[in-house]
């Protein structure tokens, strides 16, 4: 028996990376900003969403969002009482979102009306940074009862990603929290990353962020 | 844990080129770097069960990790010793300009010459 070597050079996750491109150039046609938010379970994703729609109601920024989550709809009924049109995605166990999961999901939504667009990824620091959505911005939030040195633990989300939100600031005395240490440990993964302090709680940095995410970026990464 | 998920998506790129009847594919090669956010020991644990019952169940799957490699506008492509320190190794600059390590892909595959036509080298051109 002789073995013949083929050379293939195809990437892995090829299929993914098409449907995010064809998404990609949806979302550019239609003139909408798209963010993933990707963080831990318990971050505050969600709260801080719900305030960052509410705020876009109030500015008259169209916004919508998509929410994943492995069950229920719980995220999705606490998001609609903000009016913007949200829809759940239940990956029914799958610890991220894929492109061809976000394509589904937009069917019979007029994205031409949209200025904004925010799809809350997975509670999971790990699968998501693997899959790109089509997304302009990849947005990784820290809550301050995490512990500072998340970004160097978790350095394939961090890395990838344009914005690092910092979440729960209100309770930074409480906990603790050492700000500097935090931002060394993203400017050590990431030096380009633009860090937004906020918290649901108070308000503080929504419309900052809501000012970020809303406008085209200069600076994108490439997607991963 | 989405290794699961690379590995199907690794077999299933596999068995889409090659030519049909599939040749016996003796192994594969897969390059993964250090920022794609794979565990090279999970993958391979992995690939055994996604390859069950297809044309790669014997095919040995072989990884190859691919280090972080920044480009330091000072020093030049510089390989990185940890993929949580972003400064150049040289010089001390934070630098967030990657250009290796977030490799994830299938290099080649050995296939049993002797069961091998010709559309598959089609395939690799």
């Amino acid at each position: 028996m002789t073995a013949r070597i083929v050379e293939l050079r195809k990437g892995v996750l090829e299929k993914n990376d098409l449907l995010a491109a064809g998404l990609r150039a949806q979302f550019a046609d239609a003139d909408v900003r798209v963010s993933n938010w990707v963080s831990s379970p318990g971050t505050g994703k969600t709260a801080l969403l719900e305030l960052l729609l509410a705020r876009a109601v109030e500015r008259g920024i169209v916004a919508a969002a998509l929410v994943g989550d492995c069950a229920t709809d719980n995220d999705a009924q606490r998001l609609a009482r903000s009016g913007a049109p949200v829809r759940q995605i239940v990956t029914e166990g799958m610890c991220h979102l894929e492109a061809d999961m976000i394509g589904e999901h937009l069917s019979g939504w007029d994205l031409r009306a949209l200025d904004l667009l925010v799809i809350e990824n997975v509670g999971n620091l790990v699968c998501p940074s693997s899959y790109d959505l089509g997304e302009d911005v990849r947005v990784a939030l820290l809550s301050v009862t995490e512990g500072e040195d998340k970004p160097v633990k978790y350095p394939q989300l961090f890395h990838s990603s344009d914005v690092v939100v910092v979440t729960k600031t209100d309770l930074a005395a409480a906990v603790e929290w050492d700000r500097d240490a935090a931002l060394a440990a993203v400017a050590a993964v990431n030096p380009d990353a633009t860090v937004v302090e906020t918290s649901a709680r108070t308000g503080a940095g929504i419309d900052d962020l809501l000012d970020l995410l809303s406008t085209r970026t200069p600076h994108l990464q490439e997607a991963p | 844990m989405h290794e699961l998920s690379v590995a199907h998506a690794v077999v299933s790129t596999v068995v889409d080129a090659l030519p049909s009847p599939p040749p016996r594919v003796l192994g594969i090669r897969v390059r993964v770097g250090e920022l794609s956010g794979i565990v090279p020991r999970a993958l391979e644990f992995a690939y055994d069960v996604a390859a069950q019952d297809t044309p790669l169940a014997d095919a040995a799957l072989v990884i190859e990790v691919s280090p972080v490699v920044i480009d330091c506008p000072a020093c030049g492509p510089q390989q990185l010793a940890s993929t949580h320190d972003f400064r150049c190794p040289v010089c001390g600059t934070p630098c967030g300009a990657v250009i290796g390590g977030k490799e994830l892909e299938i290099l080649d595959v050995t296939l049993d010459d002797t069961c091998v036509s010709e559309d598959m080298v089609e395939v690799s051109a």
